[in-house]
């Protein structure tokens, strides 16, 4: 019996998976080839997807990107026993994309069946849970301290700071949130590990209630994955059938119960406060802060609030302690980052590396330069409310002060790319856009900036009092900046403002003019 | 709203009143279960959460998922992000405006497919992206769009 792997994650759907793996198994069957198909998490290399692997006495061999159409030639050419084919990749674990990464995080993603619990436990799983058992819990929040953790959604705040604040209130009820409702655009890597290790998420959540004494959990996962959350609620299910979730956990006293709750397609319910408000079933308007959620959170109660791949991220630490993920990336950077390749981009995909790799490794070295063949002109880092970057900052390393110095956010690790087509007016124009569609509505300068972002916008495009109305801009995103209340309005002007201070030809300025 | 819809929908309200912040899995449950979120429906939801009308009126028009209307058979929603607009989503959006012959938000005169808009389906590797209901396809061209909605019609 062979086993053959075929990626259940959305993008590999998106691309035909799903049929593929419906024309081998008919294959299969009709010709009697004993195989077993195993639908596993996507490897993260996107333009090879439907990536399909098949396990040999010499490990498992890649084929891909594979159709319909390959699937009788496929097995015309023995691939089940790794045969030579047109698609044929070699061993997966030798390709270069994966070998020259750093996969602490995503260690099992790709490699492994997403729901099965065994295969799970058989690649290291539950191990930081076992130490954190055997660990008092300022113990565990001192592990993650020490780790250098810091929030991987985008804020960048110390995971283990956020923990202890959280441990040291004394309340009846505490809680653990993740924010799954990863909506920048060029991000996936939530998604993926949620779609293709959902226990690393649920053995990290479950460290974060033995580390603060909370007995509740809440995934607030985007409505727009409905993959994620079926393969979520499975995993979840196989952990309470085993005691690592429920009122014993292991046997050890501790109770944690963990539930999906779907958001509904509000950007702004990202903001963690705004998250709570949605959670408690109400309109996902911003808080004010403080109180901080780690001291007044979900229904007023302390609340870790942390990012998928911030829990995700604990497992290993508490495996092998903090001092070992520490030992990875750079300056105050400590660790990996998931980085993701998106837009106009030859390799898209997921890139686990330590901090200090450049963007431009990242964009050539991986990413093999654009889709198109043109050009990458502008890269948007850290989603829609991060800046552009021009190609003379290529050489930036991944690392969240070196991007503060270029008044740049590394946020989710999401990059997009885009070739020399690109106005960049027009993208200044969409990010006020998106400002004024998703704006919760609570503050003045993001809900009526963005309006006004626009039109103003509009004006300079037809080039209408050009001077006047750049200064505006300014102005405006001026008063965005440092008057909005969470990071909507107050990040707009990020990638505004860069795409009109790397790219003034797009707004009809001389360049030279403007860098003076 | 028909009488089997409103039978439906209070057992939904029901399964979900003791629920801590259970008005947003309600909706959903609602809208999953008839396609949408009735108005009709916001009396009895408001008398078993103990929430008034405005505030479930609120709710329900805050979020982008919910709809107060039925959709056609179909949904298809293009993804209008900056990652896809590096691949062409614009295009591909007007594309489908001008082949359905509705704007986002509207439905075909046949009930066939409803458009709308979503900001990002987390496929930006394989951008453009597109969901028709439940299902994701990436590096959509509009020619691969005319056979997928072509597919979508056949199926309805």
């Amino acid at each position: 019996m062979t086993r053959i792997y075929i990626p259940r994650d959305s993008s590999a759907l998106s691309l035909g998976a799903e049929k593929v793996a419906k024309a081998i198994a008919e294959h299969a069957a009709r010709h009697n080839v004993a195989v077993e198909i195993i639908r596993n998490g996507s490897r993260g290399m996107f333009w090879l997807e439907p990536l399909v692997e098949v396990e040999t006495p010499a490990g498992r061999i890649a084929y891909g990107p594979v159709d319909v159409a390959d699937v009788p030639s496929l097995f015309a050419a023995d691939f089940v026993n790794g045969g030579a084919h047109a698609l044929k990749l070699g061993a997966t674990e030798e390709l270069p994309w994966l070998k020259q990464q750093e996969r602490l995080t995503f260690a099992r993603v790709g490699i492994t069946d997403p729901v099965s619990l065994t295969d799970y436990l058989a690649h290291d799983g539950y191990r930081g849970l076992q130490n954190a058992l055997a660990l008092q819990s300022a113990e565990i929040v001192q592990q993650v301290t020490d780790s250098g953790l810091r929030g991987r959604g985008g804020a960048a705040f110390p995971t283990g700071i956020k923990w202890k604040t959280v441990h040291d209130c004394k309340a009846d009820q505490k809680y653990i949130v993740c924010n799954a409702d990863e909506g920048d655009s060029g991000t996936y890597s939530d998604r993926m590990i949620m779609e293709g290790d959902p226990f690393v998420l649920i053995e990290g959540m479950t460290i974060a209630a033995l580390a603060v004494g909370a007995t509740q959990g809440y995934i607030y996962l985007r409505s727009e994955y409905p993959h994620a959350l079926a393969v979520l609620n499975e995993a979840i299910q196989h952990a309470r059938e085993k005691h690592y979730l429920g009122p014993n956990i292991l046997g050890s006293g501790h109770a944690f119960e963990l539930e999906v709750r779907r958001a509904a397609g509000a950007y702004v319910c990202g903001e963690e406060t705004s998250l709570l408000e949605s959670l408690e079933g109400k309109r996902g308007l911003v808080r004010f802060k403080p109180p901080l959620p780690a001291i007044e959170g979900l229904f007023g109660k302390p609340t870790v609030v942390n990012n998928v791949i911030s829990f995700a991220s604990v497992p290993i630490i508490l495996d092998k302690g903090g001092a070992f993920y520490r030992d990875y990336g750079m300056g105050r950077s400590r660790g990996t980052l998931p980085i993701q390749l998106a837009g106009n981009i030859k390799h898209g995909g997921l890139v686990e590396k330590a901090f200090g790799v450049t963007l431009r490794q990242l964009l050539y070295d991986f990413g093999g330069g654009s889709a198109t063949g043109r050009p990458i002109r502008a890269v948007q880092v850290g989603g829609p409310l991060g800046a552009y970057l021009p190609e003379s900052q290529f050489d930036t390393p991944l690392d969240y002060e070196e991007f503060s110095k270029l008044w740049a956010v590394l946020g989710h690790g999401g990059i997009v790319a885009f070739d020399d087509t690109v106005d960049m007016a027009k993208m200044a124009r969409y990010a006020f856009e998106f400002c004024a569609i998703e704006s919760c509505g609570k503050c003045t300068p993001c809900r009526i900036g963005s309006t006004r972002g626009v039109e103003v916008m509009d004006k300079i495009m037809q080039g209408r009092d050009l001077a006047q109305n750049i200064a505006l801009v300014r102005d405006l995103s001026d008063t965005m900046l440092n008057g909005s209340l969470c990071a909507l309005g107050g990040m707009t002007p990020y990638p505004v403002l860069s795409a009109i201070n790397h790219f003034p030809e797009d707004f009809g300025l001389n360049k030279k003019a403007q860098a003076a | 709203m028909l009488p089997e819809q409103a039978a439906r929908i209070d057992a939904h309200i029901t399964a979900h009143k003791a629920l801590p912040g259970g008005l947003l899995p309600l909706l959903h449950a609602i809208q999953d279960d008839v396609g949408y979120v009735p108005e009709e429906s916001y009396g009895s939801i408001s008398k078993a959460l103990n929430l008034s009308v405005a505030e479930i009126h609120g709710v329900v028009t805050f979020y982008h998922h919910f709809r107060t209307h039925p959709p056609g058979r179909h949904i298809i929603q293009i993804c209008r992000a900056e990652s896809c607009q590096s691949m062409g989503s614009t295009e591909l959006e007007a594309h489908a405006k001008a082949s359905l012959g509705i704007d986002y938000h509207q439905t075909t005169s046949d009930g066939s497919i409803t458009l709308e808009p979503v900001y990002c389906l987390g496929n930006c590797a394989c951008s453009p992206a597109i969901t028709v209901d439940e299902e994701v396809y990436g590096r959509v061209s509009p020619k691969r769009l005319d056979a997928i909605i072509a597919e979508a019609k056949g199926v309805a």
